[in-house]
């Protein structure tokens, strides 16, 4: 031991030795041109970031050194893994509404963030993604550690861009921050070749943008409005179908006032969860696949369905064709491509949620819903969620409680599996950024680090991560970056040690065989979270220790923590509708005879 | 004797679109363009790209068929990516459309007197001749280049080049 700490010394006096002996002081930054890696940190100071999620390397070392160099008060966050800064950024974004930024280095530093982009993509959250490319001499030569990113990602970013001049940085990033957090919101990426961002820019700090093609504001057709407002006035069986537009537009006032004002009962996606309070006697809750049986019973019921903000996703209408066949349908979405993409609609306008809203309240009152309102409060009292509390310990009891003790107070973000559908039906969303999850795309091991971009996000508030064992495992690396910045995140890694969901199917459409579920080798993860510096784990494994250790972990905020709650190893969620069936085909409860296989494709 | 060169489909086919598209001149647009296509499984059938007046600009004339619904999506997918300014279907609009072909024909001294009066039918222009070949280049709509190499089918077609379709909206509508 001795000899080694001496030896470590000497190592130690040969390295001050090298080190220079004066102090180099950079130059101030305003007398000396910038390079073009300082003029992009100029750039994101001009947007406004607050912080940077990332991972060095070569390609990419200008960009980090300029974070040092220009002394900006931006903050630099090291992550472990790079799908894990996207997913942050995407959490961080989803709770702001801002754009969340990621810096990573080139090759398979970028490839690792494809991920996190088409996440970010599927569910239109902004994003501004920052990759090193090799220098452009050796663009298209198989450099070392040279990958094309620009093509890569092309199909799943709103835009992109490959810099080759310096002097284009600063309008680059101006138009990125534009087009992501504008419109119909999506991740953009820019790769900087090594010698671009070393090389001088010369060119003005804000430059004018240069998007002939892009014209994201779109004026409010009142027309169109009037039109939809007198079929409104004419439905006596309405529905109000509610997705994640509503939530980026920021239009939850809007649609608590036409919801009242109409009486109208309103049903959310999964995205949509949080922008009409789940408590409200006119909620339904979710629907779709595993939404709620009053809330697909609803679909097949109404006279009317109007859908605000939302793409009429495949896991909400079932089969197309037969989707609310006999109502009037109703579509508002900024996206005019959207319009009659899955549903053909009667009325349609294209626009802003909050805009659109706004002139649809001025031509609206009270319809005549009353029975309506009292058919469907029947099914709510027919067709409850329900599970059993005894026997083995359920994913739904900890949710359950998990929603008595945060009442609705916590913001929490999912993985995805049976836990996440589970997490949606049980808890009740009151908050508009009470709830982040992966929709669109689905991604396992999206919900810890979503759930550290919202503790950026939001210091103050309460985090948890509802996770499965499955995705858990996919980006825990990220209890360090949690750690380092005392992130008090809980994490509820709800442990049935299957990949639950893919289990559930096996189950019903393929009669059981089990293929590639069972996730043999799990970790104890509250030991695991116990070896990381300022992490807490616990340990969950009976209903009636639910709510002592819920509490526990929420008093624990020194860092995360991490629950190993230890349930049912299979149970299946109900209510389902098989993928490619059409709402009546939804099954409540254990089917009694084999189900057919699946024709949808997820 | 006839070699089938064309591909008969694309000029019978009921369901061919031309759509053209004005874009910014960036790079990748057109791949960004091609994307929207392929991810759809569709097949470009021809595709013209050159600058427009403006340099800063371009112009694509696609051709392809598909049904009227899944045209609509790809023309609402491309007017959605930001370099494009407008995509616009103009099938069935009054539009100037002309293509250009080059064909090789091989012919000896007997046949070339008739293959050069088909070409005058059809106001081709002779542009090239040699002893055993000779170039026809026509221009016009794509059913005259169609019905041009109908004529020829009886000769050797060696080589056809084709542009695939350009097209101007007539009078004050915008291509
Ligand atoms: C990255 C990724 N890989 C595979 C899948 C397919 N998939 C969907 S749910 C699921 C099982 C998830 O298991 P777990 O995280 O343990 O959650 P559980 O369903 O058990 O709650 C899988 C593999 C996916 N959605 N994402």
């Amino acid at each position: 031991m001795t000899t080694l700490a001496v030896a470590d010394k000497t190592l130690d006096q040969k390295a001050d030795h090298l080190r220079p002996q004066v102090e180099v002081k950079n130059p101030p930054i305003s007398k000396q041109v910038l390079d073009g890696a300082q003029a992009l940190v100029k750039g994101l100071e001009r947007q406004g970031v607050e912080y940077i999620w990332g991972l060095s390397g070569g390609a990419a070392i200008p960009i980090f050194d300029a974070l040092v160099t220009t002394g900006t008060k931006i903050k630099l966050v090291l992550v472990r893994h790079e799908q894990g800064a996207t997913h942050i950024a995407d959490g961080y974004a989803r709770i702001t509404g801002r754009p969340g930024v990621v810096l990573v280095t080139s090759g398979p530093g970028a490839t690792n963030t494809v991920t996190g982009i088409m996440t970010a993509h599927m569910d239109s959250v902004p994003m501004v993604v920052l990759t090193g490319q090799t220098i452009t001499a050796m663009l298209g030569k198989d450099a070392f550690q040279e990958a094309d990113v620009f093509g890569i990602t092309m199909p799943v970013v709103k835009h992109s861009y490959l810099v080759k001049r310096t002097n284009d940085i600063p309008r680059v990033i101006k138009e990125a921050f534009y087009i992501a957090s504008t419109g119909r919101p999506g991740p953009v990426l820019i790769d900087i070749p090594k010698d671009v961002s070393s090389g001088p820019c010369t060119s003005d700090l804000d430059p004018p943008m240069d998007l002939p093609g892009y014209n994201p504001f779109i004026p409010v057709d009142k027309d169109r409005v009037k039109g939809i407002a007198e079929a409104l006035l004419k439905s006596k069986r309405p529905v109000l179908l509610v997705g994640h537009g509503v939530l980026i537009s920021r239009a939850w006032d809007q649609l608590r006032r036409l919801a009242e004002t109409l009486q109208a009962p309103v049903t959310t996606t999964l995205l949509g969860k949080g922008a009409f309070p789940e408590t409200h006697p006119l909620s339904l809750g979710m629907l779709g696949m595993h939404g709620t049986a009053y809330a697909n019973k609803a679909m097949l019921e109404c006279d009317l369905v109007m859908s605000i903000g939302s793409r009429f996703d495949d896991r909400i209408i079932g089969q197309a064709p037969k989707f609310c066949r006999d109502a009037v349908r109703i579509h508002i979405d900024i996206d005019a491509a959207e319009i009659n993409k899955m549903i053909k609609v009667h009325h349609w306008c294209v626009g802003d949620a909050k805009e659109v809203l706004e002139e649809l309240i001025k031509h609206v009152r009270k319809l005549d819903t009353d029975a309506w309102l009292n058919h469907l409060d029947g099914l709510k009292k027919k067709f409850p969620l329900k599970y059993k509390k005894y026997g083995g310990l359920k994913m739904q009891y900890i949710l359950d409680e998990l929603d008595k003790l945060t009442g609705g107070n916590a913001i929490v973000t999912t993985d995805v599996g049976q836990h996440q559908m589970w997490a949606a039906q049980f808890m009740k969303t009151v908050r508009p950024d009470g709830w982040l999850s992966s929709g669109g795309a689905g991604t396992m091991g999206y919900g810890f680090p979503a759930a550290i971009g919202a503790q950026f996000a939001k210091p103050h508030d309460m985090v948890w991560a509802v996770v499965g064992d499955g995705g858990f495992q996919m980006t825990m690396c990220e209890l360090a970056t949690a750690c380092v910045h005392k992130l008090p995140v809980k994490v509820l890694v709800l442990n049935n040690h299957y990949l639950g969901m893919v289990r559930q199917w096996q189950e019903l459409f393929f009669e059981n065989r089990e293929s590639g579920v069972d996730l043999e080798g799990n970790p104890d993860f509250a030991k695991l979270a116990e070896c990381y510096p300022g992490a807490k784990g616990f340990t969950l494994k009976r209903g009636a220790d639910i709510r002592k250790i819920l509490k526990r972990a929420m008093d624990y905020n020194d860092g995360p923590c991490v629950i190993n709650a230890e349930v049912e190893k299979a149970d299946n969620v109900y209510p389902m509708i098989p993928a490619g069936r059409a709402i009546e085909d939804m099954i409540l409860e254990p089917p009694k005879h084999k189900l057919e296989k699946p024709t949808g494709s997820t | 004797m006839t070699t089938q060169v064309v591909n008969p489909h694309i000029a019978q086919s009921t369901g061919l679109h031309t759509i053209s598209v004005y874009v910014a001149n960036k790079p990748g647009v057109l791949a960004r363009i091609a994307q929207v296509f392929a991810r759809r499984g569709y097949n470009i059938e021809s595709l013209v790209v050159s600058p427009a007046m403006d340099g800063n600009f371009s112009r694509m004339t696609i051709g392809l068929s598909g049904s009227p619904e899944g045209m609509e999506q790809i023309i609402k997918q491309t007017s959605k990516l930001i370099d494009v300014l407008r995509c616009t279907d103009h099938t069935d609009d009054n539009a100037v459309v002309k293509e250009l072909a080059l064909v090789k024909v091989r012919v000896g001294a007997e046949q070339r007197a008739e293959v050069l009066q088909i070409g005058e039918h059809f106001g081709c222009k002779t542009v090239d001749l040699t002893e055993t070949s000779l170039i026809l280049q026509c221009t016009g709509n794509s059913e005259k280049i169609d019905a041009l190499i109908g004529m020829l089918g009886k000769f050797r077609i060696i080589e056809l080049v084709r542009t695939g379709k350009v097209l101007m909206a007539r009078g004050d509508g915008l291509t």
